[in-house]
């Protein structure tokens, strides 16, 4: 039985804590009183994942099974998340994988010819072949890649079809050979209570045309959480979608939960909670840190990005994506949820070398904003972990470096937008459009390995509520220069952090620690 | 006897501050190395004498040190100007001086700027087809006459230069200073011109995009050209240093950009592609309309590599260093020179020279026995938030 999430009171027996620090981390001293957020203990994988497949594929919910979905002569699409999730890699075979290779042996036994793979990667770059490979296996890889296994292009006017519009107004626009198959069979991994649902096809699939709709700064902001679709402003908008989608397209979702085993065993010490440590795990903190900390940068980036993590998979369901995302999101919710008592005046935050848009890539400034100001503060359910006019400090290097081929727009939005202003009501009026149809961009994004041009502003929008609830942003071991682009401030150490955080929340503020990861929400009371 | 600094023949000085300044270090202390290898020196010489009719002793006030002298004295300017010079010489061509004789329609104390350039009239020749057209600074004859060869004063052995306390000038070099402008202004004429020239040596299409790569002295001065006597429309400047940055916006930059982030900027503002070459800097597949080249020789490459095709590529400082042509062939580039001024262009310059907002350009002043200090302040003039050093000839 995994022991469920809590919140730790750092007294004097509190040893010093874990805190993720960009490509490295450190054990960090918290003031006495500050509250901790652990996630639940890591929930036990499925332990026969390939039957509990073929058993979602038969036993559906809200739908026929999926061999009876299937006919000779039909059209049949699958589509796959790409590799923004799960973060960190899941080690092969990868569970998507597995789910494509049945899918695949159910349309064969069925007598379907025409299938077609896509990986639903919006406006994020296009997957490399070695990256497709890992994901869909190299028997389906080399069996459909290139010309029936392929990424999704946003900018290819002529395989797009607007498929219809929202009683809102909003475009539904998706790519044009999944809205004109029989079937689309959408194979997910959610590893957060964002993903999966009616996002799926409705973003996966989608334009620029139909993303703007919900990827802006109004409904960003009133979306508290974004990881709580109820108080969503953006799932309500892709549910809105949905519903069209429904009506001219058959979708059977596949999704996928995961547990909290996101670090190998060699640095399991970092899935435990500190006091825990055995000798060994104490061994093991120093001789990787130490190691880490020699290592050349570039490698050193080489290796965690080839880490891959032991996930487990705590479900398999499939059938109608509503009814399917139901039971999606209370696995999620299991294994990531932790009970908290209030917001504090201080959230903390150690970020990771990796989110979901530096895969096998580098994490920029912009997208150090996006994991902290977005992804890790709206890990909450009820209202954010600090108050409002609270200060948010985020351990990370923010270094003034990016990826020239996977992220050629954000040095230009770094450059040139940041430089005039940090307000994402700004950026988004004067510099969206732009942007967005940026020939060049718009080249690299088909051609290439870039994120589309309008990316980067996506993810300033991402903290937009952040930016807005917040009184300050202190980054901690953060590149003074590059943070003061960005608005925020750079501290040496956490007791510098919080000398500067006085003016706004005073002399005693009360602080909490999200542990993160693994993943944790807060269901902030 | 005056006081003058003097550049002579020495090959051994040439060749190792030509040596010493090529190299990564020794390019980053120039100026150390131009004061202490090149081959000048202070000296007590003579008064110059007057060729002829019609030229008149001049008493500097100021001299500018221009970025050509410092090529000069790093050994990176062009062996293709030996030809074009005799030695020794008193360099100095940037002057605002003081008459000693009596001109015709130019009484003795009158305070000149002096246009440096020694054509066929100051020569005593018959007029060149370039002089009979007021284009004396395109003059054939800038090795013949009664003077001894030089393409301007300050690379003349027989006028002087304004490194001293006394140079001569023909009458017509000279042109007589209002009492508006000061002695910092007017010190300021003769690059000016050389800016005006420059914009006007190609037509410039209204609203053209232009880059103006190079924001010392000659830089600046383009820009307030461009604004000034052309209708271009976006003007892009390159600056490295802070107070280059805000005197560039305060003439009339749409934009000032650091050299790192040009491409990409001009990129953003003009359209195009970023085109990445296995070896060297990125260019672009699109571009500006004109680039104009103030940097005497460093920034050409990147000019070049900024301008779209069909474009232009006005060289206006003195070049001095080897650059690839490729993008001139591949994007059918027109490169054109652009050398010191013309007929119409002082006189305009000293009108603008009244209006534009050129006080604080000439914010370091040496005499001439501190010229060490002088040439290295030059040389970092950037770095130290100087745009133009210049001599006091009058001051001991």
């Amino acid at each position: 039985m995994s022991r469920p999430g809590f919140v730790l009171e750092v007294d004097e027996r509190t040893p010093a804590l874990l805190m993720h620090q960009g490509e490295g981390f450190r054990l960090e001293k918290l003031p006495l009183g500050s509250r901790v957020v652990y996630p639940p203990e890591s929930l036990p994988g499925l332990r026969d994942v390939d039957a509990r497949i073929r058993e979602a594929l038969l036993n559906p919910l809200g739908s026929e099974p999926l061999p009876d979905l299937l006919h000779a002569g039909m059209r049949l699409t699958i589509v796959f998340d790409d590799l923004s999730i799960p973060l960190p890699q899941m080690r092969t075979p990868d569970v998507r994988q597995r789910i494509i290779e049945q899918v695949l042996e159910m349309a064969a036994a069925a007598g379907v010819d025409d299938v077609e793979l896509i990986a639903g990667n919006a406006l994020h770059r296009r997957m490399t072949p070695a990256e497709l490979k890992r994901t869909v296996g190299e028997r389906v890889f080399r069996s459909f890649f290139p010309h029936h296994l392929r990424n999704h292009d946003a900018e290819d006017r002529a395989n797009l079809v607007e498929v219809g519009h929202t009683k809102h107004g909003e475009v539904v626009e998706i790519n044009k050979r999944a809205a004109t198959s029989d079937l689309i069979v959408y194979v997910n991994v959610t590893l957060t209570a964002m993903s999966g649902g009616p996002k799926s096809v409705s973003v996966g699939l989608a334009s620029y045309r139909s993303l703007k709709h919900h990827h802006n700064v109004h409904t960003l902001r009133h979306s508290r959480s974004f990881n709580d679709p109820p108080n969503s402003a953006m799932h309500h908008s892709y549910h809105r979608m949905a519903g069209v989608l429904d009506e001219h397209v058959k979708i059977f979702q596949i999704e996928t939960s995961l547990n909290n085993d996101t670090f190998p065993t060699q640095l399991g010490f970092l899935n435990k909670r500190e006091w825990e440590w055995t000798l060994k795990d104490q061994a093991a903190y120093l001789a990787v840190k130490r190691a880490n900390d020699l290592t050349p940068a570039k490698q050193r980036r080489q290796i965690w990005h080839r880490t891959a993590a032991p996930y487990g998979i705590t479900s398999v369901t499939a059938g109608d994506p509503g009814a399917v995302h139901e039971v999606t999101l209370q696995h999620v919710l299991r294994q990531q949820l932790t009970e908290v008592n209030g917001p504090s005046d201080i959230g903390i935050w150690g970020l990771p070398y990796i989110c979901p848009y530096n895969v096998n890539s580098i994490m920029n400034p912009i997208l150090m904003m996006s994991l902290g100001l977005g992804y890790f503060f709206n890990l909450y359910r009820g209202q954010p972990l600090v108050r409002p006019g609270g200060v948010a400090i985020y351990y990370h290097p923010v270094s003034n470096e990016f990826h020239p081929v996977h992220h050629p727009s954000y040095i230009d939005f770094y450059e040139e937008v940041l430089a005039e202003t940090t307000d994402p009501v700004a950026i988004e009026a004067k510099y969206e459009e732009q942007f967005a149809t940026d020939p060049w961009y718009t080249h690299l994004y088909r051609n290439s390995y870039a994120y589309h041009g309008v990316h980067p502003l996506y993810m300033w929008y991402w903290g937009a509520h952040a930016l807005e609830h917040l009184g300050q942003v202190i980054v901690v071991g953060g590149d003074r220069r590059t943070c003061e682009r960005m608005g925020f401030r750079a501290a040496t150490t956490l007791n510098d952090a919080l000398e500067m955080a006085r003016e706004k929340v005073g002399g005693s503020p009360t602080i909490t620690y999200q542990h993160t990861p693994p993943l944790v929400m807060a269901d902030v009371r | 006897m005056i006081i003058t600094l003097e550049y002579y023949r020495s090959m051994t000085r040439y060749v190792a501050g030509r040596g010493v300044t090529s190299t990564r270090v020794g390019g980053r202390a120039a100026g150390v190395f131009a004061a202490n290898l090149s081959p000048l020196r202070l000296i007590n010489r003579p008064d110059p004498d007057r060729p002829g009719h019609g030229w008149t002793r001049v008493r500097p006030l100021l001299s500018g040190i221009c970025g050509s002298d410092l090529g000069l004295l790093t050994g990176r300017n062009s062996p293709y100007l030996s030809a074009l010079v005799s030695m020794p010489f008193t360099p100095g061509h940037e002057v605002v001086g003081e008459t000693l004789d009596e001109l015709d329609g130019l009484p003795k104390g009158s305070r000149v700027v002096m246009d440096p350039v020694l054509g066929c009239e100051p020569r005593g020749v018959r007029a060149c087809p370039s002089c009979a057209i007021d284009e004396h600074s395109r003059c054939d004859h800038i090795t013949a006459g009664i003077v001894s060869p030089g393409m301007q004063t300050g690379y003349c052995a027989g006028t002087g230069g304004g490194w001293s306390r006394m140079l001569v000038a023909h009458g017509s070099q000279l042109h007589r200073v209002p009492d508006s402008l000061d002695n910092e202004q007017a010190v300021l004429v003769e690059p000016l011109a050389c800016a005006i020239h420059s914009v006007r040596r190609v037509p410039i299409p209204r609203g053209a995009s232009v880059v103006v790569v190079g924001a010392g002295t000659v830089g600046l001065l383009t820009v307030l050209a461009l604004r000034e006597c052309t209708e271009a429309g976006p003007i892009y400047v390159i600056a490295k240093h802070g107070h280059q940055r805000e005197r560039a916006r305060e003439l009339g930059a749409t934009e000032v950009l650091s050299a790192n982030r040009a491409a990409r900027a001009l990129r953003r503002a003009t359209g195009g592609f970023l085109a990445h070459p296995e070896r060297g800097e990125e260019f672009l597949l699109g571009g500006v309309d004109m680039a104009f080249e103030c940097t005497g020789g460093s920034g050409l490459d990147t000019a070049l590599r900024l301008t779209r095709a069909g474009g232009t590529v006005l060289l206006s400082g003195m070049p001095n260093g080897s650059v690839d042509l490729t993008p001139v062939w591949f994007r059918e580039l027109n490169l054109v020179g652009a050398y010191a001024s013309g007929g119409r262009d002082f006189p305009h310059a000293l009108e603008l020279a009244a209006q534009a907002p050129l006080k604080g350009y000439v914010d370091a002043v040496y005499p001439l026995s501190r010229w060490r200090d002088a040439i290295g302040h030059a040389a970092a003039a950037g770095r130290l938030g100087t745009v133009k050093v210049v001599f006091d000839p009058t001051r001991d």
